[in-house]
């Protein structure tokens, strides 16, 4: 059996020895965790080791910090009274807005909707674009790397009208098949639906080169991103996506923010997707006309506070440095190949070229679900199962696999302490 | 490090490893499919049931190691059993993992099926041991498919 005490043991090595050895990218890694009062715990009486990024990131003290000071300061509904608070609601609300322009670089502010998250994202557009656009015949691309998110909206529509979801293959890396991709576009070809970054496997799709080649055939393209935010700077004007949706959540700010950036022309041409106050101009009960953009698709009081959040994590972000954390993530990633995969029994899944800090395995005769509920024992949280990627899991013909993400503030010693958990379950097990 | 002893038992992952019963039943005159959306786990339970006894009963399909274990000592529990028997059953070990009956303080018919009540200390497992259990109460009872998220 391995102990405990051993795992602490090769935490304070690796920490003696990540020092300035290993670590090529600048960064105090230490020094950022301290922005993060959640990984201060004890979970099962060990250190907590949290691995579960790519299914919601922690959220830092400064973004803490703002919702409060919102919720104690300046809570009042947006939009509405000229009363003081108000105005100060508004005022921080628009202004996280404005954050999330700069962040993407979207051309306009207006082209950045407030969503509850990445699938309401996706879903405004199957809603406003798809049931507007997309008719009996006509067809839908996604891939096989998607999201259920990324899969169900499409499904729904293409059920409703009549249309066909087409989808795009991959190889055993994990890799989307370009050419399949250029041979499934055609006349009929309404949308290409497809994520930045596969949450399962953690491919990074060539999404600017499959952008071009839709747009060559003048098909719109929606880019799932909610994995790709908090990994790659994301810039739509040079991706030139028509839409592109993410999650808060995943990007260190509060559940329940998120966006949809769509152009401008579109959003235009589009329907809104819910009903209701502050999504119109006039109403009487014979004709309601809706505001312009961004408000004709925010019906109801958004959540204020979590968008705020969203505003704080992008000032966050850029305080700390995204090009050295995507840098320093790339590392992790690396050591974690390096480290896991030679391990005996281990095989990882997905191994395409281009990765995120995704890294998804699993053990022989071991069932992911067990590698999850022993690595929590270890304090270790990691996700086990299909991760709402059913038929990535198919094509790779696995039920199911554990799944360690990393974030910025992990460290190479959470990793040894995951290596030798896996050796704890393989003994388990043996 | 007892809690997890106490869930991987040694009887448990000797289950995991060489699943009893575990075949598509010839004859099966009532068959259950059993999902977990939420972790991908799917089973199939097959019973031949005869003058209201269980004649015979199998079971297929993929998952953890809880519940592979928990399906195959539920097949070699019901097998033989009454209808009202093995409800009996189902309703015991239901009650066990969900922690509302203590099987050391109230009498039960439970058995050796009590190795699983450890499980009661891992909610998130809870489902993993009942999953087979509620496809075999479906099948009995005529249905087709159960899910843990209805």
């Amino acid at each position: 059996m391995i102990e405990f005490g051993d795992i602490m043991v090769a935490i304070e090595k690796a920490g003696e020895s990540g020092k300035g050895t290993l670590e090529s990218v600048d960064w105090d890694v230490e020094h950022v965790r301290e922005d993060f009062p959640v990984l201060r715990q004890h979970v099962n009486g060990r250190p907590l080791v949290y691995l579960d990024n790519a299914a919601s990131s922690q959220v830092p003290q400064v973004v803490i910090d703002r919702g409060s000071r919102y919720l104690e300061e300046e809570h009042s509904n947006i939009h509405r009274g000229v009363h003081y608070l108000s105005q100060r609601a508004t005022t921080a609300y628009e202004g996280a807005r404005e954050k999330v322009k700069r962040f993407i670089n979207a051309r306009d502010v207006k082209e950045c909707i407030f969503v509850r998250g990445c699938t309401e994202g996706i879903n405004l557009v199957m809603h406003g674009y798809g049931r507007k656009f997309v008719g009996p015949g006509d067809e839908v691309v996604i891939s096989t790397l998607e999201h259920h998110s990324n899969i169900v909206p499409w499904q729904m529509l293409c059920e409703e009208k009549g249309a066909k979801l087409r989808v795009i293959p991959m190889n055993d890396a994990g890799e989307l098949l370009l050419d399949e991709y250029n041979a499934l576009l055609n006349e009929r070809t309404k949308l290409v639906a497809v994520g930045h970054i596969s949450n399962a496997l953690g491919t990074i799709n060539p999404v600017k080169e499959m952008i071009a080649t839709a747009h060559k055939q003048g098909i719109p393209v929606l880019i799932d991103g909610a994995q790709g935010v908090p990994h790659l700077t994301v810039d739509v004007q040079d991706l030139d996506c028509d839409f592109y949706a993410f999650s808060g959540h995943k990007m260190f700010a509060p559940t329940g923010s998120g966006v949809i950036y769509g152009k401008r022309e579109w959003l235009e041409q589009m329907t809104p997707f819910q009903g209701g106050g502050d999504m119109i101009r006039t109403v009487t009960f014979e004709k309601t006309t809706y505001a312009g953009l961004p408000n004709k698709f925010e019906a109801g009081t958004p959540a204020i506070a979590s968008q705020i959040g969203l505003g704080a994590a992008i000032d966050y972000l850029n305080s700390i440095g995204r090009e050295r954390a995507f840098q320093y993530e790339h590392e992790l990633l690396s050591y974690a190949t390096e480290r896991i995969g030679p391990i005996d029994g281990i095989k990882l899944i997905g191994t395409a070229r281009e990765k995120a800090s995704v890294l998804s395995f699993t053990i022989d005769g071991v069932h992911p679900h067990d590698i999850g509920t022993i690595l929590d024992q270890e304090g270790i949280a990691v996700r086990a199962g299909h991760h709402c990627a059913q038929p990535v899991m198919h094509r790779l013909g696995v039920p199911a696999t554990a799944r360690a993400s990393f974030a910025f503030y992990n460290t190479r010693a959470e990793i040894d302490a995951l290596a030798l958990a896996i050796e704890k379950v393989i003994e388990v097990f043996a | 490090m007892s809690d997890l002893s106490e869930l991987y038992q040694q009887v448990i992952l000797d289950h995991n490893k060489k699943p009893r019963n575990f075949r598509i039943l010839e004859g099966a005159n009532r068959k259950a499919e059993g999902v977990n959306p939420l972790c991908g786990d799917q089973l199939v339970v097959y019973l031949d049931v005869e003058d209201d006894v269980v004649k015979d009963i199998s079971f297929e399909g993929s998952g953890c190691a809880i519940s592979k274990a928990a399906a195959s000592m539920m097949t070699q529990s019901v097998k033989g059993k009454t209808r009202k028997e093995a409800e009996t059953l189902f309703e015991e070990f239901h009650q066990m993992v969900t922690g509302e009956l203590d099987e050391e303080a109230t009498p039960n018919t439970l058995g050796r099926l009590t190795i699983f009540s450890g499980v009661r200390e891992f909610p998130a497992r809870v489902k993993c041991a009942s999953l087979s259990w509620h496809t075999m109460h479906a099948a009995l009872n005529g249905e087709q498919v159960v899910s843990t998220e209805s």
